[in-house]
């Protein structure tokens, strides 16, 4: 059983999430992007819960020190961080940090969002059986056998038969009192997904429209890793030709020149074909841009592509628009006019700024598919 | 202790070492009680400290934030804890399992320091040393509390007692089952005399010193609760109260129907008017109803537990989390003094006795990382052993009194030594009766202070850094004791319970210079609010004003 500061510790850190789940909002916004480090978890602060007492207020009269020095001189550091090895009980108003995994952070975003969990495509699950040895047998092999269950049945033979000898107690096992591990099998699904993040990185993309897409697609990998045990991410930037690169460029690159859009769903459905067998994969194609294509025809291309191509592979194609000075914001208005505002299977999100962040995230992930 | 916390007794070489360190502890005049050690692993002193290093607690989630910040401390290597000792009989100490056998040493050593100092101190003289059981006590009744009115409902109501914490008495550590029994009978004889008339032989003023409503306030505060006796508590509180309205009301006036005991208790409002100046109080009009609390109280948890409007398990948490309160008071109170003393027992043990020559440069290093000073804040462990020590080393040599301190020869002060050898038995008895302001007052000196290199600093605003203020003997030591005074917590009170006639609580605040933080008063008068519901009034000093703050429910008008 665990001791019950187990419990204390569980609610207190339900409290504390509590407090991020109200500055949730606040604090997706916020320009420190979170990048996971080490193998899963990173540290969040937030701050320590303190009950509110009756206390002297302008603590920056200062305080005593000991040490060198004259009148005037700097005391080094600030008061109150002390950095003691002892088991202080000096009250403080330090900030606790509170380690979240990627995977409690997820759940806070989904409970927070309200995003349902996602269906994966029934009869494309795999099948994965996992032994693990929790029972015990008659039969199995001698390298499994468990000695002292062994043991006990031949002893507890022996009472009930009444041959066990006080004066000489041996143990001699039968045939039937042998006992063995025994493996019990699970039965896991696996289901594998694939995220490949389309982005203009034409010239009308700025900065802080490239930002918003590292921020969103932050969150949307955080949400989908959270859902599929296995997935896959590729990135594939574009202007006017398309090419497929590693996360660090994809959030880096700047180019210039014109925008084929096109060109990004035509790399995006060969990387399908080849890498990924749609029946056993849930595809997401995301695509950001500012919404300025090139040409109509070009549009129109787009639009075939996604229709024969991209739809019947993917789960749900979602394209959000960053608002730009430069965008025209046209290709919104084409696929809303094709698929419609609410469409299953696209959808279409605008994202104004910083702050559009999370609703764009709801309208792409509250679909649960 | 609990099968849960995973701690063992000591055994072999470790065993051996605790006889050799209590025998030495003992030959240097050492009393204590018995001190039982404990080995347990980083988790369990982990979870102990968290728990104020008892086995069990009543369930909060504060427990859980400590336990989340020692053992993150613990694993990122940013604090260790070397000791942890409590104060009951016998006294329980823990050992971490990891340690080097020196530094098990050490802190045994350390441990007959602290456990001499709880047992002889007088600010502990009343504590509990059943704690332990006690502290049980109190988890199955909260427990139970929460099994039948919900976790949250109870929890919610513990974190607004807790708020109260730092509102105590000091004084109220002297409390005994005996004195309030004394006064109790000096208040019968009191009455008795009453009955008497006026032809009785004792004099005017002794009577009316017996009648003083010091006695009768002593007597309303009830049952302190010093067994935490809960439930039974409140009813005792009331009837006492009630009992004492009776012996004031002596047959002349009072309206008073027997029956407002119970209103009293569930409706603030209803207690009784407020006749303060119409001179109700003088004797010839005899006493109307007494005027509640008849003298300003200290303790604002048990004025709440027995006279706010709550529910019986209520009052009956806020007994508990007081108990509680009073029990940690002492040792907030001597933090100083008590470090100070194990420390300097820890290092005289170590160093005179029980260190083998192989030890002595890890006993050193550890040592001095206990002693480190720092220039932002002092520590505790070094002013204290620093203070033991310049104490032992004056009375030895007799530096001390009229003659030495009007010697002006500064090179005769400097050699200034009557062998008097007095050091020893003079801090055994600093140690037994002093606290850690009656300490610095008494014993801190200008040439201490210069030795010790002590300076205070503040923030200048010009340069955006802390820097030094000043190294004047006066200034430190008055800057000392006020973080000291009333254990560095505001001072306050309850002034009246019917402010304005309108049921309203009255706080007031002993303004010494430093002005409240308006934040945190407004949360912990919302939550006084809560408790009280009626609304909430603090009477203080802001920006040299002064201010009645009142807080309604929603906001703290004004705001400061």
């Amino acid at each position: 059983m665990d001791h019950p500061i187990k419990r204390d510790h569980a609610r207190f850190r339900k409290i504390i999430k509590g407090k991020i789940r109200e500055n949730l909002r606040k604090y997706v916004s916020s320009n420190d992007m979170i990048i996971p480090k080490g193998p899963k978890r990173f540290a969040i602060p937030v701050p320590h819960i303190e009950i509110p007492h009756f206390r002297f207020g302008d603590r920056s009269q200062g305080g005593m020190g000991q040490g060198k020095g004259q009148a005037g001189d700097a005391v080094d550091g600030q008061p109150g961080d002390s950095s003691d090895g002892q088991a202080g009980q000096s009250p403080g108003s330090k900030d606790v940090e509170v380690d979240l995994t990627l995977e409690e952070l997820a759940q806070i975003l989904g409970e927070e969002l309200e995003l349902p969990n996602i269906e994966p495509k029934g009869r494309h699950q795999i099948e994965s059986q996992k032994d693990r040895y929790t029972t015990i047998g008659v039969i199995g092999p001698e390298s499994l056998r468990h000695f002292k269950r062994t043991f006990r049945e031949s002893l507890k033979r022996q009472l009930i038969t009444d041959t066990y000898d006080f004066k000489n107690p041996v143990i001699v096992p039968s045939k039937e009192d042998f006992r063995y591990k025994s493996a019990h099998t699970k039965v896991e699904y696996e289901n594998s997904a694939v995220v490949i993040y389309m982005m203009d990185v034409s010239g009308s993309m700025g900065d802080e429209q490239k930002e918003i897409v590292r921020t969103e697609s932050f969150w949307i990998n955080l949400w989908l890793k959270h859902q599929y045990k296995n997935i896959e991410i590729r990135y594939i930037i574009h202007d006017a030709t398309a090419k497929e690169v590693d996360e660090e460029v994809f959030f880096r690159t700047r180019e210039s020149g014109g925008t084929l859009i096109s060109s990004a769903f035509l790399l995006c459905k060969d990387i399908i074909k080849k890498d990924y067998d749609i029946n056993e994969w849930n595809v997401y194609p995301f695509h950001f841009s500012d919404g300025d294509n090139w040409s109509l025809d070009d549009t129109k291309l787009c639009l075939e592509l996604l229709e024969k191509d991209l739809l019947p592979a993917a789960n749900m194609f979602c394209y959000g628009q960053v608002e730009s000075r430069y965008g025209s914001g046209q290709f919104f208005k084409d696929l809303s006019e094709r698929y419609g505002e609410r469409s299953d299977k696209v959808i279409l999100s605008k994202i104004k700024n910083k702050e559009g962040i999370l609703d764009s995230i709801k309208d792409f992930l509250g679909k649960g598919k | 202790m609990s099968e849960l916390e995973k701690t063992k007794p000591l055994s072999g070489e470790l065993l051996d070492l605790q006889r050799v360190i209590c025998k030495y502890a003992t030959d240097y005049g050492l009393n204590f009680y018995e001190v039982i050690f404990e080995l347990c692993d980083y988790e369990t002193v982990n979870i102990l400290a968290a728990q104020g290093g008892f086995p069990t607690r009543y369930p909060h989630w504060r427990f859980g934030m400590e336990y989340d910040q020692f053992s993150k401390g613990y694993a990122y290597g940013v604090q260790k804890i070397y000791e942890m000792v409590i104060n009951t009989d016998p006294c329980y100490a823990y050992l971490l399992n990891a340690n080097y056998l020196v530094d098990q040493k050490t802190v045994m050593a350390h441990v007959y320091g602290h456990a001499d100092f709880f047992k002889n101190n007088c600010w502990f003289a009343n504590t509990n040393r059943r704690m332990m059981d006690t502290m049980a006590n109190h988890r199955s009744k909260i427990r139970r509390y929460m099994e039948k009115y919900g976790a949250d409902e109870v929890e919610q109501f513990i974190d607004k007692v807790l708020s109260l914490e730092n509102l105590l008495d000091v004084h109220e550590l002297f409390e005994t089952p005996e004195l309030k029994r004394e006064r109790k009978d000096i208040d019968k004889l009191a009455k008795e005399e009453k009955q008497k008339g006026p032809d009785d032989d004792r004099s005017e003023a002794l009577r009316s010193f017996m009648r003083s409503p010091y006695y009768k306030d002593k007597d309303g505060k009830g049952g302190g609760g010093v067994g935490g006796g809960g439930s039974g508590k409140k009813d005792k509180g009331k009837h006492k109260k009630h009992e004492h309205q009776n012996s004031d009301s002596n047959a002349t006036t009072t309206a008073t129907p027997t029956t407002t005991t119970a209103a009293t208790s569930t409706d603030p409002q209803v207690q009784g008017p407020n006749h303060e100046g119409e001179g109700s109080r003088s004797e010839a009009r005899g006493q109307q109803i007494q005027k509640l609390p008849s003298l300003p109280q200290r303790d604002i948890m048990s004025f709440l537990a027995e006279y706010a409007p709550i529910n019986e398990w209520q009052s009956d948490v806020i007994s508990i989390l007081r108990e509680e309160a009073y029990y940690f008071l002492p040792q907030r109170m001597t933090k100083i003094m008590n470090e100070g003393w194990a420390s300097y027992w820890h290092s005289k043990l170590l160093t005179e006795k029980a260190l083998f020559a192989s030890e002595i440069t890890d006993f050193a290093d550890h040592h001095a990382g206990i002693m480190q000073m720092s220039r932002k804040q002092l520590n505790p462990y070094k002013l204290g052993i620093e203070l033991f020590r310049d104490i032992e080393f004056r009375w030895n040599t007799g530096r001390y009194g009229k003659e030495y301190n009007d010697c002006s020869d500064l090179r005769q002060k400097e050699n200034w030594d009557l062998r008097k050898g007095e050091g020893a038995a003079k801090i055994f008895e600093v140690r037994s009766s002093h606290n850690d302001i009656t300490f610095i007052d008494e014993y801190l000196t200008p040439e201490f202070c210069e030795r010790q290199q002590i300076f205070t600093y503040k923030f200048n605003p010009r340069s955006g850094r802390y820097e030094i203020d000043t190294r004047d003997f006066q200034a430190i030591k008055l800057k000392l004791l006020t973080s000291l005074t009333n254990f560095g917590s505001p001072l306050i009170e309850v002034a009246d319970a019917n402010f304005a006639n309108r049921g309203e609580m009255l706080l007031h605040h002993h303004h010494d210079g430093v002005d409240l933080d308006l934040n945190y008063a407004q949360e912990t008068m919302r939550n006084i609010w809560a408790i009280w519901r009626r609304p909430v009034n603090l009477r203080s000093k802001y920006d040299n004003k002064e201010i009645l703050f009142t807080f309604n429910g929603k906001e703290m008008n004004p705001l400061g």
